[in-house]
């Protein structure tokens, strides 16, 4: 080779995303969201139940950011593994114990599983085929709930006894379980945060990285030797074990499971807040959940009837104008105050000149 | 063929065909690729080049005959496992992560060589390690200076590059270049020239080209694909003599 090869590498690559703890001062709003959240704590007089629900959804959103926004697995049948989750959960509850960590893992477990298993099947297509038989899956799940009544109790729903008090493992009497879902609501916005840290290790790491390119081109990463179908699979399984996370926290705070833990529309919805929210931002899950069940609470106040009409206007707007979801308004906005657009934790673009190759 | 003798074919083709139907698209190839062989292929428009490196890769599976690559048959190995074997091939049309930066793009595939894809935890050094290998590819391809740049923002040329730097990032035994030219214009073909001319020569490279000056500066040895078959093979100047070839195929281009 040429003296080109002689060229020292410059050795303040900083890899982005070492973790949190190379976290620098300007990154400190990460802080912010679970700042509002434990606030939310304190001021929330009677809307435990509400802030609880809206995690509960954040929680699932971020799942399928996993799964369609960053590895681009084209799903409209995300609510199957929530569902999952949330009859698990239930049924560990009714039959086994009522202590809600150990409902919580097998629903997760489960919900993995079964993730991995559909996933097996379904990877192997693309684009419309995909799309078709995600649906077709979630039919099959919502089908099975339904007829098998003696242990889902079908469309009347499962009821969920109360659960157990939180960590009351080794003597220690735990955290009860209160009436206004005060405990719960942090017990929520805990497995949230361990489920968030663990979803932003895996799309820095090397195999979050790799996903990120099958979904941009699988031609390339065949081409360089991924084992695209397998790493496919693992990040669906992971996917669903989150989202089952959410069902079975679901069935936990509401104490009742229904078939609509299942049904196309959840799917639909969670979508439609990720789209929001911003695809592949991680806290476009927050941003777009939240909004969402802040507006679908006040227009259904306002009207009970045509909610959806604002929610369908809504989601219009945002497709049509608002590129990247609210994450991506918001880097307008703090790009405007930064003169610079920063964008993923990657350095602007440095001006190389195109003629550099000489 | 004339490369090394003595020396064991590093890829070996044994009379591979492939039908679609009725057609026959490859008739019974026989190819030899030694240690640092660099062997053009060529043939008109239909004769089969771009079905060949479907079935070199994986991409395809060969009605019969054999592909051996450092003495194993390889012929129902999939295409992700026939990498791992060193056996690496660029594309002709741009298939890159165009949302990642250049040096992302390299650094990405020394991840998946180094086996260390499927890391999720505790993988900062390492990652730093691939980013500065991947420097040094690109570094040597004289592109470094836009490791920074997403692709997507680069020239076009740049591009054609950065398929070369991310084929050498894998550590290939064999080495095949799909049009390495395709898509560039005629007065920044010296780009791509330098280039190859940098590739390590103990690499065996297989290059399937359009634009014949290129072909006959860069290989030692041509073989000419007509109708899925080997037309003949031969050194560049004994095919640039041959009337067949001429008759086929240079007859035309050369009018150029």
């Amino acid at each position: 080779m040429s003296d080109q090869t002689a060229v020292k590498p410059p050795l303040e690559f900083t890899p982005p995303g070492s973790g949190l703890a190379s976290m620098q001062l300007r990154d400190a709003w990460h802080l912010l969201p679970w700042v509002i959240a434990i606030a939310f704590y304190f001021v929330a007089d009677g809307f435990h139940s509400f802030g609880t629900n809206v995690l509960i959804m954040i929680l699932f959103t971020l799942s399928l950011d996993l799964a369609l926004g960053y590895a681009g697995i084209i799903t409209l049948g995300h609510a199957a593994f929530f569902g999952i989750g949330a009859y698990t959960a239930g049924i560990v509850a009714v039959h086994m114990t009522t202590d809600p960590i150990a409902g919580l893992i097998v629903a997760t477990i489960l919900a993995g599983i079964l993730g991995i298993l559909t996933g097996m099947l379904i990877l192997h297509t693309q684009g419309v085929a995909m799309f078709m038989l995600t649906l077709a899956i979630a039919s099959m799940f919502y089908e099975v709930a339904n007829q098998w009544r003696s242990l889902t109790g079908g469309d009347d729903g499962l009821t969920v006894p109360r659960s157990a008090p939180l960590l009351a493992y080794f003597g220690f009497a735990g955290f009860r379980f209160d009436f206004r879902g005060m405990t719960g609501y942090l017990y929520t916005l805990s497995v949230v945060f361990v489920w968030f840290v663990i979803a932003w290790r895996i799309v820095k790491s090397p195999f979050g990285r790799s996903l990120d390119g099958i979904r941009q081109n699988p031609r390339r990463m065949r081409a360089i030797g991924t084992p695209v179908w397998w790493r496919l699979v693992a990040m669906y399984g992971i996917s669903a074990a989150m989202a089952g996370t959410a069902g079975a926290l679901q069935a936990q705070a509401t104490r009742l499971v229904g078939l609509t833990s299942l049904e196309l529309q959840l799917s639909g919805i969670v979508a439609v807040m990720l789209v929001l929210g911003g695809e592949r931002r991680l806290y476009g899950a927050f941003l777009g959940a939240a909004f969402f069940m802040a507006v679908q609470d006040w227009a259904a106040a306002v009207n009970p009837v045509y909610w959806m009409f604002v929610i369908g206007g809504l989601l219009m707007a945002v497709v049509l104008f608002l590129e990247g979801g609210l994450m991506g308004l918001l880097d307008k906005i703090f790009g405007m105050f930064a003169g610079k657009r920063v964008e993923n934790g990657q350095a602007s673009p440095v001006e190389a000149k195109a003629g550099d190759a000489k | 063929m004339s490369a090394a003798a003595g020396q064991a074919p590093v890829l070996s083709v044994r009379n591979l065909c492939k039908n679609f139907g009725a057609l026959a698209v490859t008739q019974s190839v026989s190819l030899d690729l030694y240690p640092g062989a660099r062997l053009g292929l060529i043939g008109p428009n239909g004769a089969g080049k771009t079905t060949l490196v479907n079935l070199l890769t994986g991409m395809l599976a060969p009605n019969s005959g054999d592909i051996i690559l450092n003495g194993e048959t390889i012929n129902g190995v999939r295409p992700e496992q026939r990498v791992k074997k060193g056996l690496v091939r660029t594309h002709q049309i741009n298939t890159l992560l165009m949302e990642h930066t250049m040096r992302d793009n390299v650094a990405i595939a020394v991840a998946e060589r180094r086996g260390f894809a499927w890391r999720t935890l505790r993988y900062g050094p390492q990652w730093r390690a691939c980013l500065e290998e991947a420097h040094t590819y690109l570094a040597g391809l004289g592109v470094a200076g836009a490791g920074d740049r997403r692709v997507s923002e680069l020239p076009y040329g740049q591009q054609r590059l950065l398929e070369i730097a991310i084929a050498l990032s894998l550590k290939p035994k064999v080495l095949l270049l799909d049009e390495p030219g395709a898509g560039i214009p005629s007065t920044d073909s010296h780009i791509i020239d330098e280039a190859l001319e940098k590739l390590p020569a103990e690499i065996a490279i297989l290059l399937i080209e359009h634009d014949m000056d290129l072909v006959f500066r860069f290989a030692r040895d041509i073989t000419v694909l007509v109708q899925g078959a080997v037309l003949t093979s031969g050194t560049p100047a004994e095919i640039a003599k041959n009337p067949e070839v001429r008759a086929v195929y240079l007859g035309r281009s050369q009018q150029v």
